[in-house]
């Protein structure tokens, strides 16, 4: 292991202890977690403000009041980005007038309307825990996988029939059967590339977007043909799983607020725990980080690459089958709008670490649900937001140029980058 | 980099941190501005309505508002009814599955007074919502239920009226006595048209003694040609050239954009007939106006105006709402361009078919009976 492999540890453990608070050299420390989260932080803020000028240039009422005057023009953008972005805030996180307002009041539906905003926003950053999680794994075991999309699909599919095939089993197994099946298909989507790279060398960029469109077609043949809801026959739709196979949502409707979510957590630490407390995990990191000293020190290559790909299609088939169980409660080809490919870079905005990849995915949970806000109360189209994302995601991939924004100083060694660079071609 | 750079840039950070500040500053104001809002929009457009804050909101499927098809149309029949009711409309687009249920509930938040929601994908989603919540009205365009729920009202078509007068209008122009359809995929809302359309052309042989035969679909064994796909224009083009070859001078796709691959085709070829679906072809895909005979039309915005302007005066009430020739529902389009090839006795015989067909003196397929 190289020195650059130390530090990506050393920022993990770190984030850790700075979350729990147990680290006995935190004071030494904390100025490093500055210098790991500045260019996530700062690209965040820099995407804002560039969605920001975005937001007034593009609206109409902004020109005609500049075409009145410049004051009233300055002021009139100035009122569109507030209200904007106040929508943007208020959809994702809530009100907070209203929340200590619902809970000095003490009602309990009060209470859960007020922060049904932000418990919305976990219910969409769910999703992409489990498969920014997929992403990360494999980054850390040197995979690129692409074909987190294809394998978040078979799960679906897999945890869809699951959920509606099997009838009279009780809650406590039918939920998780159906959760695990979503697992299991994810991996043997994941698999395939792996056992092809690890067998015959082809390389799993490619080998997972070929698995990915035939995910897709394998989802819409299987949903109008074999697995059609009858009484729409033909339609791309699924049956309604039982009742018995939904993840349990916490509240009644509208909330979505649902188990998925603390699973999520639980898989994310133990996805940590695998990476960083076993042996098993260093070999797969170690691999990552240089095969060929990996193959020295008489890893088993072939193995790793395998069951790390199997491993990371287990845990983006979870995110398809998340969405069927918690929320969907049925299977339509439109499942996913790019979850799987957002997840590459969300797993890069956390620098592939779980914790990081929470971070992350919280922040596109939140970003995704304001901009629903956003777009009924300033008719804001929801895209501006998918602008704001790549910003952010340009910027944190490319950390010179936030450097040379804010006159940054350059680290020694690039931290942010080295998990994802080392996933290109070193396995040959 | 000089200093200058540096200095402009920290005005930047300034300026980006005060607009950050001014955002939850505007907390307060927020619910005023809403309010206000809302009657210039109304006095503006309705200056002899001021008071009305009436908001239509549609939630659209996964092919946007600007798909060009039926979320694109009811949205039209939507800001027809803000330019002429004097109401707010608003959409928000669901890009997945998830996204249904989070968008009708934003509208819900939102206190809108009738919520559109477009196709068969959203039909669980909004049957979810209009149980929770029985005093909000709803409206489903293009997807009928066996149930009546007593705040969803299903706008239905019964395309097959308007896709008989094109398949009896084919018959009548053909020069090589074949005509020809082909489907995205053998769901009903696909093969009502194809259905109409060959009963149509039968319906002229009966009358005319002729034998037109329609390739494609067959109306005994519900059986046709299908390209099982609804994007790629390749597809399309394969099928009219199929068709071409065996002999078809006017062909009906009913795929979606894979009907543009098939237009493309016959444009090339040049001497064929296209009959667009949905929408007027003329207006929507004008690059093929010389091929282009007529368009079998489903005005998903008329039936989401007029459920809107009932939601407005009060005359709402559940069920559904079936396009028909009768009330304007479904169309034929005009020939525009090629209204010289159409003769004039021709036209004629379409009005007099069109009027059996509203009469219920023409009988049709009872399978696709809305």
């Amino acid at each position: 292991m190289d020195k650059n492999e130390n530090e990506k540890q050393d920022f993990g453990k770190l984030v850790l202890q700075e979350v729990t608070g147990e680290s006995p050299k935190a004071k030494i420390q904390k100025r490093s977690v500055w210098q790991v989260i500045q260019i996530p932080f700062l690209a965040i803020l820099t995407g804002l403000i560039i969605g920001a000028i975005l937001i007034v240039a593009t609206s109409q009422t902004v020109w005609t009041a500049f075409a009145e005057s410049i004051w009233k023009g300055f002021s009139t953008a100035g009122k569109e980005l507030g209200t904007a972005y106040w929508a943007l805030a208020e959809g994702s996180l809530g009100n907070i007038v209203t929340q200590i307002k619902a809970v000095s009041s003490g009602d309990d539906a009060a209470i859960r309307a007020a922060f049904n905003p932000f418990l919305e926003s976990l219910v969409q950053s769910t999703p992409y825990i489990f498969a920014g999680l997929a992403c990360a794994l494999g980054f850390r075991a040197g995979l690129f996988n692409i074909g987190v999309e294809g394998q978040l699909f078979m799960g679906g599919i897999f945890a869809t029939y699951v959920g509606y095939s099997i009838t009279g089993l009780p809650p406590y197994i039918h939920a998780p059967l159906a959760f695990l099946a979503g697992a299991l298909g994810g991996a043997v989507w994941g698999m395939i590339p792996g056992l092809l790279k690890a067998t015959t060398g082809g390389h799993e960029v490619i080998n997972c977007i070929m698995m990915n469109y035939i995910a897709y077609r394998l989802t819409a043949f299987l949903l109008t043909g074999p697995m059609t809801r009858p009484s729409v026959a033909g339609m791309p739709l699924s049956p309604i799983i039982e009742k018995s196979a939904e993840i349990p949502q916490f509240f009644p409707s509208p909330i979505r607020f649902h188990l998925g979510f603390f699973i999520a957590l639980g898989f994310a630490f133990l996805v940590w725990w695998i990476l960083f407390k076993t042996t098993w995990g260093l070999n797969l990191r170690v691999v990552g980080a240089n095969t060929r000293a990996a193959k020295y020190a008489g890893l088993n290559i072939t193995k790793t690459t395998i069951i790390g790909m199997a491993m990371s299609g287990a845990l983006a088939g979870m995110a398809g089958a998340n969405e069927v169980l918690a929320v969907n409660h049925s299977m339509a080809t439109s499942l996913s709008s790019g979850y799987g490919f957002d997840s590459i870079a969300l797993a890069l905005l956390g620098n592939s670490h779980p914790v990081g990849v929470i971070l992350a995915a919280m922040l596109f949970g939140v970003l995704k649900n304001g901009a629903t806000r956003m777009m009924v109360v300033s008719k804001i189209p929801i895209d501006i937001v998918t602008i704001i994302q790549a910003l952010i995601l340009i910027f944190v991939a490319a950390p010179p140029i936030i450097r040379a924004i804010y006159r940054l100083k350059a680290p020694k060694k690039e931290v942010a980058t080295a998990v994802t660079l080392s996933g290109w071609g070193r396995n040959k | 980099m000089s200093r200058k750079l540096l200095v402009a840039l920290s005005a930047l950070l300034v300026v980006v941190f005060a607009l950050s500040a001014c955002a939850p500053a505007a907390t307060p104001t927020e619910a005023p501005v809403v309010e206000t809002e809302a009657p210039v929009v109304a006095t503006t457009e309705a200056p002899t309505e001021p008071a009305i804050v009436f908001k239509a909101c549609e939630v659209t499927d996964t092919g946007g508002v600007d798909d060009k098809s039926f979320n694109a149309t009811a949205w039209k029949g939507a800001t027809d009814a803000q330019e002429q009711l004097g109401i707010e409309a608003k959409y928000l687009e669901s890009k997945e599955v998830a996204d249904f249920e989070k968008n009708i509930n934003a509208f819900i938040e939102e206190k809108c007074d009738i919520i559109i929601t477009v196709g068969f994908l959203l039909s669980d989603a909004t049957v979810a919502a209009a149980e929770a919540n029985p005093d909000v009205k709803f409206s489903i365009v293009d997807q009928g239920y066996d149930t009546v729920y007593p705040n969803i009202v299903s706008q239905v078509f019964q395309t097959d009226e308007a896709a008989f007068l094109a398949g009896y209008l084919s018959a009548g122009v053909t020069k090589t006595g074949k005509v020809g359809t082909f489907g995205g995929m053998n769901i009903p809302t696909v093969s009502i048209f194809m259905d109409g359309f060959a009963r149509g052309v039968a319906y002229y042989n009966e009358v005319h003694g002729t034998a037109v035969e329609t390739l494609g679909w067959n109306t005994e064994t519900a059986e046709g040609l299908f390209t099982n796909d609804f994007s790629d224009q390749q597809k399309g083009r394969e099928m009219a050239v199929t068709l071409m070859d065996e002999g078809a001078d006017i062909i009906l796709p009913v795929a979606g954009p894979v009907g543009l691959g098939a237009a493309a085709a016959i444009q090339e070829r040049g001497n064929a007939y296209i009959i667009g679906v949905d929408s007027d072809w003329y207006l929507t895909a004008p690059e093929y106006a010389a091929i282009e005979l007529t368009s079998v039309m489903k005005l998903m915005d008329g039936t989401t105006f007029s459920v809107i302007k009932s939601a407005l005066d009060g005359t709402y009430t559940g069920g559904k709402i079936i396009g028909t020739l009768e009330n304007g529902g479904v169309a034929l389009a005009d020939f525009h361009d090629l209204s010289s090839i159409v003769p004039d006795e021709l036209k004629a015989e379409l009005e007099t078919v069109k009027a059996a067909i509203i009469a219920g003196e023409i009988e049709l397929n009872p399978v696709y009976q809305q």
